[in-house]
């Protein structure tokens, strides 16, 4: 009695399934309704309904069908269409929902180009024993290690525990072992040391037992779910790990392989058990090894006919052949399928005799059928084994590629993963990893006693056919014997590849394409390999040996790497107290390091031209005003601080007078300029050290460095006190009267507070402050340094002191322009690591007395090269055209056909108020010679002419520093 | 070593009452703590503690200096990736020679000076970094699910629990992680002005369970 | 990601330290005395063995201190420093 939607559908008294019979779930594929029941996968609901051909093949459009019941297929792919489309998502893999759409695919998906909304986030989580794989060995480990009090994870691709339990008909205690595995299911629930995680791939085993693990939340849900996270990837740390991953069915290689209805031994008595499906009613069994029998049998007991079990073994076990022909089956041993028929499903085999050597006799038996269950053989589930480090060897008795070593001393593989494919060897190495991998993490524990089963024995020695032979070609002219059919490579195809000469399993994958899908070789890898060894006339398949097992073990989104890490969590926006001032000012930000600085204060209908000519002509003219929290600050504390500062920066600081501040450069050991900025000295023992914004990190980084890796006698303390300050710098002639009120009890005439001083004061709002007076711009100005929580009230009070003044705040580009119209140079933006400071023509801020960090290197041959690139002015000729950031400049009568020698470029670039037209910087090779020439840049096929001037290009005198007269 | 500047944190204690507002970094973001909060078995809620008086110690390793220190405070030396002391005025433990005073305003009166003044004569440094950092307090059932989510750090009670700290990335910002409560409940130091994203990061990462 | 083992912190994802290269090469006592070709040596060249290479880290999301660690380079096993083996050299 079969349904007619689900006219494969098994009655519930012949296979119960782990399906819900009183629910119906509706999806569609290429726009046709299918009808399923939660437990299904879109693969079995398919096949319930009578489908089990899908896409065609992506390059010769051959009709393929479904092949397995698992995350090794190669056929069965489908673009999801409802939610966020998503491409070559694998028919078996996907769990039915109501409202799944998809369309079959033939190898090739669509990105939709939609924004995906669905959720995806992270978990980072440790453990003393992760268990991957929750089959019988698994689930035993996770039972003995759990009963240790160890924290234990057990990781899962399913939605169930159990593996090939759920598959078969197992018995452990003498009750079907689906029992077992829900007492143990439940067990490892109510301990509160364990966390399951089903539908879960783990997707890479990196160093030091670290595990990505791909957990899929809502996949199984219709996609209204709402805001909960659809993935999540779990970071897994570990101190031991069991594998228990479980091994995989490989087809057979032989003529027309690849017709709908051939499919995996394994695969189909999946779907008789796990989704009470019959895939076919008359099938062919074609194996090389015993599990297949297995197969045939229940086929048998759920109705199906088998006309024939084709056993490449000349001699099977005479109990399976018994026991198959008292069920009803014809069994064929020593025999091989050379071919197959059928329009398109399948609809008949051809049957030959396979001599020890392996080729054909007898004459054929066609046989016809429904179904080809095909069992190559298997192979252990080594990727992640070997991704943590193990190396696989090719083990004749398993006829696989097994670990090397199954017990390393943090990771332990078990059951079939390592070829052990009885159910009783499974659960005794199982409970045995479990126990000792908590022992070893400090859970002593004796492993559970093994319990009685009745389930797969110890096989029988398999005999792989790496490609059956056609019965008319040579092996170079199969092209239809499929190795990998997501890719429609063949046997033809890796013979192709070894005419040309290749002889790695390396180069012969990428000539291929065989295993690049997204099976990634789980179905075709070792197939290639023994075509490969064969065609070699390699004696093994281990003298070829295997490619590379890289993550991901199974596809995964790229959304889901990205988890959360996006908008406004990409990174770090940091923002200084006055922030929101800046906001409400109308501020154009940009990004400097992580922070957020104003560029510059659009008035309406402003331009960054004309906000910043105007901001410039406030700053040299009027007052401005500028937020420089963001500089680094680090307080060096320490009866050696002096001692320390005169060796790492270039000038001296031990001589700097408690009350003054002074600008230092500091220098890498190669002589290259570092960073730089001004540092206060506070008291005998204690300066206050400026880095620029992005360098605060860096240099107190680099200061550690020496004083804990060189220099640990000296007695200096390093702490960044950063955001511990807000500051303001007050710019202009005007700023004297701004600064007078603001600080009422600071005398702030030129006469007493003299430039590269500072005072501490109490500003009239009450607040304790740090005064300075140092300018990045020439001008009178004066730094105002308050405790971060004080900043909005500090900006506030100043533009207050200020308003009849017309003070300006002002952004980056401003205080940009100020700095290069007086040649003062930004570190990172007219330095690159390349240059010292004598190429900055700084000469003055190099101590010739002491040493200091990167002194040497500045006498190195390199360093004294008369041609070396140095800090110049540039003026093009025509005043009104701005040189970009970057450009080249040349010789003016250079050739114009490549190579053309560059003699430097423009680091900066700007319009002038205060000089009435554009100019730059720039590093030039024998630049401070040049003064007076003038160069050639070419910018976009013209070219600018720009005459070198030196860099200082406003108030060389330096009359404006202490700011207009007083009377 | 014992010149105490106006600026720095004892200056407050008589200025405070005429000084300008003092604003912490996520003052305008309390009622959107307040809206996060998830209640029940998978709770947890996210404030901030503004304007605790912070001071970073630098002590040599050298017991005398250290107890001395300590002594000034009227606390204990903090073990390695410990914290002596309560809630309203502890020493964390970040470093071989490093510490970090927290403490309630009105319970840190004077103790730069003290500290300055047990320091005498040895190497070692205070610096006042109260408006350095600011402090997030992360409570409720749920709040070690949520660090889970932007922390590599083991946080299982076996690993980590009440009175342990430690200086880690939070995302992609540093912060001194401190577990103050075994519900559980947790400050979190963050720099000022990464303050925000901290708060982002959290809020995002508490959505889950406000939702469940 | 390597787990690294702070001295002082204890274990902590690699994203926590900074690399710091070779270890125990020592800053010359006076580089005036060096000729080029030492100095030379000195800023730019490194051991790079396949196998155990002293190294160094700092724990810059943690308590910023530098230490030193054994690596293997092919395997990344990783081990203290043993002061009685810096002493041997």
């Amino acid at each position: 009695m079969m349904s007619s939607s689900n006219p494969n559908r098994l009655n519930a008294s012949v296979r119960s399934g782990r399906i819900d019979r009183t629910r119906v779930v509706n999806c569609t594929v290429d726009g046709t309704t299918v009808q399923g029941r939660p437990g299904d996968t879109l693969a079995s609901a398919l096949l319930a309904s009578g489908t089990i051909e899908v896409g065609s093949s992506v390059h010769r459009g051959r009709p393929r069908g479904i092949l397995t019941a698992d995350c090794t297929e190669p056929n069965a792919l489908v673009q999801r269409l409802d939610g966020c489309p998503e491409p070559m998502l694998a028919a078996t893999e996907i769990e039915l929902y109501e409202g799944l759409e998809a369309r079959t695919l033939s190898g090739v998906g669509w990105l939709s180009g939609e924004r995906d909304t669905a959720r995806y986030d992270k978990k980072f989580v440790h453990s003393d024993v992760v268990v991957v794989g929750a089959g019988p060995a698994g689930m035993a480990a996770s039972l003995a290690a759990a009963r240790s009090g160890a924290r234990v994870i057990l990781i899962d691709q399913h939605r169930e525990l159990g593996g090939m339990l759920l598959d078969g008909q197992s018995h452990i205690s003498g009750h079907p072992a689906t029992e077992w595995v829900g007492r143990a299911a439940r067990e490892l629930a109510e301990n509160q040391n364990v966390r399951v995680l089903t539908r879960s791939a783990v997707l890479g085993c990196y160093d030091h037992n670290y595990l990505l693990v791909a957990e899929r939340r809502t996949d199984h849900l219709p996609t209204s779910s709402g805001a909960a996270t659809r993935q999540r990837l779990w970071h897994v740390r570990t101190g031991q790990l069991v594998l228990a991953t479980g091994a995989h069915e490989r087809p057979l290689v032989f003529a027309d392989n690849d017709r709908p209805g051939v499919m995996l031994a394994s695969a189909v008595r999946s779907y008789l058990n796990r989704h009470a499906v019959l895939p076919g009613r008359n099938a062919v069994v074609f194996t090389t090894s015993d599990s297949a029998y297995t197969t045939a049998l229940d086929l048998l007991s759920s109705g199906a006919r088998v006309p024939a079990i084709v056993d490449t073994r000349p001699d099977p076990p005479a109990r399976l052949v018994e026991q198959a022909r008292a069920a009803g089956a014809q069994v064929y041993p020593g025999a091989a399928v050379v071919a197959t028929e059928g329009a398109p499903r399948i609809s008949a085999v051809r049957i030959r005799g396979l001599d020890t050597g392996g080729a054909l006799n007898g004459s054929p038996v066609d046989v016809s059928c429904d179904l080809l269950a095909v069992c190559g053989g298997w192979n252990p589930a080594v990727q992640l084994f070997a991704q943590s480090g193990g190396t696989v060897r090719w083990d004749p008795v398993v006829a696989g590629f097994v670990p090397l070593n199954t017990g390393g001393r943090s990771t332990r593989v078990v059951g079939a993963a390592r070829g052990t494919y009885d159910l009783a060897g499974c659960l005794a190495q199982g409970f045995a990893a479990g126990a000792e991998a908590a022992t070893v993490a400090g859970f002593r524990i004796a492993p559970p006693p093994v319990p009685q089963v009745d389930g797969d024995r110890p096989g029988a020695r398999p005999r792989p056919v790496w490609a059956v032979p056609d019965e008319s070609r040579p092996p170079e002219a199969c092209t239809d014997h499929f190795v990998d059919l997501q890719r429609d490579a063949t046997v033809a195809d890796i013979h192709a590849a070894t005419e040309t000469g290749m002889r790695s399993v390396q180069h012969v994958k990428r000539y291929t394409t065989i295993s690049t899908g997204v099976e990634q070789g789980k179905n075709s890898g070792v197939n290639a390999i023994g075509v490969l060894a064969e065609t070699l006339a390699a004696n093994s398949p281990g003298e070829v040996g295997t490619t590379t097992f890289r993550p991901p073990y199974t596809p995964v989104p790229i959304a889901l790497f990205a988890g959360r890490t996006h908008g406004s969590l990409y990174d770090p926006v940091r923002t200084t107290p006055m922030h929101s001032r800046h906001e409400q000012a109308g501020a154009v930000f940009e990004d400097v390091g992580q922070w957020k600085r104003p560029r510059y204060y659009p008035r309406s209908g402003e331009d960054m031209h004309s906000a910043v000519l105007r901001e410039c002509a406030a700053a040299r003219t009027g007052v401005a005003i500028q937020d420089v929290s963001t500089l680094g600050r680090i307080e060096v504390v320490g009866s050696d601080a002096p001692t320390f500062l005169d060796r790492v920066y270039t000038n001296g600081f031990a001589n700097l007078p408690v009350g003054r501040a002074r600008y230092g450069m500091m220098c890498g050991a190669d002589g290259m300029v570092l960073d730089d900025g001004v540092s206060m000295r506070l008291a005998e023992d204690r300066y206050l050290m400026s880095t620029t914004t992005g360098g605060a990190a860096k240099v107190l980084d680099w200061l550690e460095e020496w004083l804990q890796t060189e220099w640990p006698e000296l007695d200096v303390y390093c702490t960044s006190v950063t955001e511990q300050w807000a500051a303001v710098a007050v710019v202009g002639p005007d700023s004297r009267t701004v600064v007078g009120r603001l600080a009422p009890d600071l005398d702030v005439s030129a006469e007493s507070f003299g430039f590269m001083r500072f005072r501490e004061t109490v500003l009239g709002n009450g607040t304790p402050a740090r005064v300075a007076r140092v300018s990045f711009s020439g001008e009178l100005a004066f730094e105002i340094n308050v405790a971060g929580w004080y900043g909005r009230a500090l900006w506030d009070a100043a533009m207050a002191a200020g308003a009849d003044l017309d003070i300006t705040p002002y952004g980056t580009e401003t205080m940009h322009v100020l700095r290069a119209e007086k040649g003062f140079v930004i570190v990172g933006q007219d330095t690159d690591g390349t240059v010292t400071p004598l190429d900055l023509g700084m000469d003055w801020a190099v101590s010739r007395r002491k040493d200091f960090i990167g002194k040497r290197s500045l006498s190195r041959p390199e360093m004294l090269r008369e041609d070396r690139k140095q800090l110049v002015g540039l003026l093009p000729v025509d005043t009104d055209t701005l040189l970009p950031e970057g450009a080249h400049l040349v010789e003016p009568d250079a050739s114009r056909r490549p190579p053309v020698p560059m003699l430097g470029h423009v680091t900066s670039s700007y319009h002038s108020a205060a000089l009435g037209r554009t100019f730059a910087l720039g590093l030039v090779s024998r630049g401070q010679e040049r003064v007076g020439e003038v160069l050639r840049s070419p910018v976009d096929g013209s070219d600018i002419e720009v005459e070198i001037t030196t860099p200082v290009l406003y108030d060389p005198e330096g009359v404006r520093r202490d700011g207009p007269a007083q009377g | 070593m014992t010149v105490l500047h106006r600026v720095e944190t004892d200056l407050a204690e008589a200025d405070t009452a005429t000084a300008a507002p003092r604003h912490s970094p996520l003052e305008h973001r309390g009622a959107e703590f307040e809206r996060a909060t998830a209640l029940g078995p998978r709770g947890v809620r996210l404030r901030e503690e503004p304007f605790l008086t912070q001071l970073n110690l630098r002590v040599p390793p050298d017991d005398a200096v250290s107890e001395a220190v300590a002594e000034a405070l009227d606390l204990t030396p903090p073990a390695a990736n410990k914290v002596s002391g309560d809630e309203g005025r502890a020493l964390l433990w970040l470093g071989p020679d490093e510490w970090l005073l927290v403490a309630e305003e009105e319970r840190a009166r004077g103790a730069l000076r003290a500290v300055r003044s047990a320091q005498q004569d040895a190497s070692g440094s205070s610096v006042d970094v109260s408006a350095n950092r600011t402090t997030l307090r992360l409570a409720g059932p749920a709040a070690r699910e949520v660090l889970e989510k932007v922390c590599s750090l083991d946080l299982h009670p076996r690993a980590f629990s009440v009175g342990d700290c430690a200086q880690t990335l939070l995302g992609r910002t540093v912060a001194v992680l401190w577990q103050v409560g075994p519900d559980p409940e947790y400050r979190v130091l963050v720099r000022c002005s990464f303050a925000e994203y901290l708060a982002d990061l959290l809020l995002d990462a508490m959505a889950e369970f406000l939702e469940g | 990601m390597l787990l690294i083992r702070c001295p002082w912190c204890g274990d902590r994802d690699e994203v926590e330290f900074r690399y710091g290269g070779q270890a125990d090469v020592a800053y010359p006592t006076d580089p005036h005395e060096l000729d080029d070709a030492e100095w030379g040596n000195f800023l730019f060249v490194r051991a790079n063995p396949m196998g155990a290479l002293t190294e160094r880290w700092v724990h810059t999301a943690g308590c910023r201190r530098w230490f030193s660690v054994v690596r293997d380079t092919a395997t990344n096993e990783m081990t203290p420093d043993i002061p009685r083996r810096r002493e041997s050299r």
